[in-house]
């Protein structure tokens, strides 16, 4: 599958925007892409584990927050998973 | 001080989003390069404010709207640059809010202030640091080109 790996988070994967894993879920992709690129884990996961609460996950067009399964969902290679950091404020 | 370089078509659109949802905030992505010391903006994406509950002094963009402006940027080999708003009759400064809502590491934060509906100052703040604990505000210089 495909990971899109946004902007902040880019000069951790050599410049890449984009990744290809292969794994079978979720978490097991986002396990290998930060086993592949170290620096990234504490950018999207707490030291306990779990994915930082701003760190969104798009399993293509939806929220894995919501999926039945979580980040336990199973991928296709024909996948893409999106990291997006929120985007919020005002005065 | 880093800086933004933005065609005046595209500074001139995400100002005017700001006087058109007056009294209040606008939001969008900016789509870009990375130039040395800075980004090259090339175009503004307007998003959807989805803080309806409290839209004259707090703005959020949907996450899958996010998803999908990064796909378009991505296949026009653009990068999310980073991102703008409006303060409706407050200064164009970034707020505690702004802030702790500020994720997108080496990304600049536009901020217009639109006074009684005239757009006025417009400031670009990059989000320096490497890590959300050591993150900061650091103003940059804006030049428009024609």
């Amino acid at each position: 599958m495909t990971i899109y790996i946004p902007t902040p988070l880019r000069t951790y994967t050599g410049g890449r925007n984009a990744v290809e894993i292969n794994a079978p879920t979720v978490a097991e992709a986002l396990a290998a892409l930060t086993s592949d690129n170290p620096e990234l884990r504490k950018h999207l996961f707490t030291p306990e584990g779990k994915v930082r609460a701003f760190v969104n996950l798009y399993l293509n067009d939806e929220d894995v927050r919501y999926l039945p399964h979580k980040e336990a969902t199973a991928v296709k290679d024909s996948d893409t998973l999106s990291i997006i950091p929120s985007i919020a404020g005002g005065a | 001080m880093s800086k933004i370089l933005i065609p005046a078509g595209v500074y001139n659109q995400l100002r005017d989003h700001g006087e058109e949802t007056y009294p209040h905030e606008c939001c969008g992505a900016l789509l870009g390069r990375p130039e040395q010391d800075g980004w090259r903006i090339v175009s503004a994406v307007r998003a959807g404010n989805t803080r309806t509950d409290s839209a004259h002094n707090r703005y959020n963009i949907a996450p899958l709207e996010l998803v999908k402006i990064e796909r378009e940027a991505n296949r026009q080999g653009l990068e999310i640059a980073g991102f703008y708003h409006s303060h409706p009759d407050h200064p164009a400064q970034w707020s505690q809010t702004d802030f702790a809502e500020a994720h997108w590491l080496g990304c600049c934060y536009v901020i217009t202030e639109v006074t009684q509906g005239k757009a006025a100052t417009t400031n670009s703040f990059l989000l320096a640091g490497t890590t959300e604990e050591d993150k900061r505000f650091e103003q940059q210089a804006i030049v428009v080109e024609d």
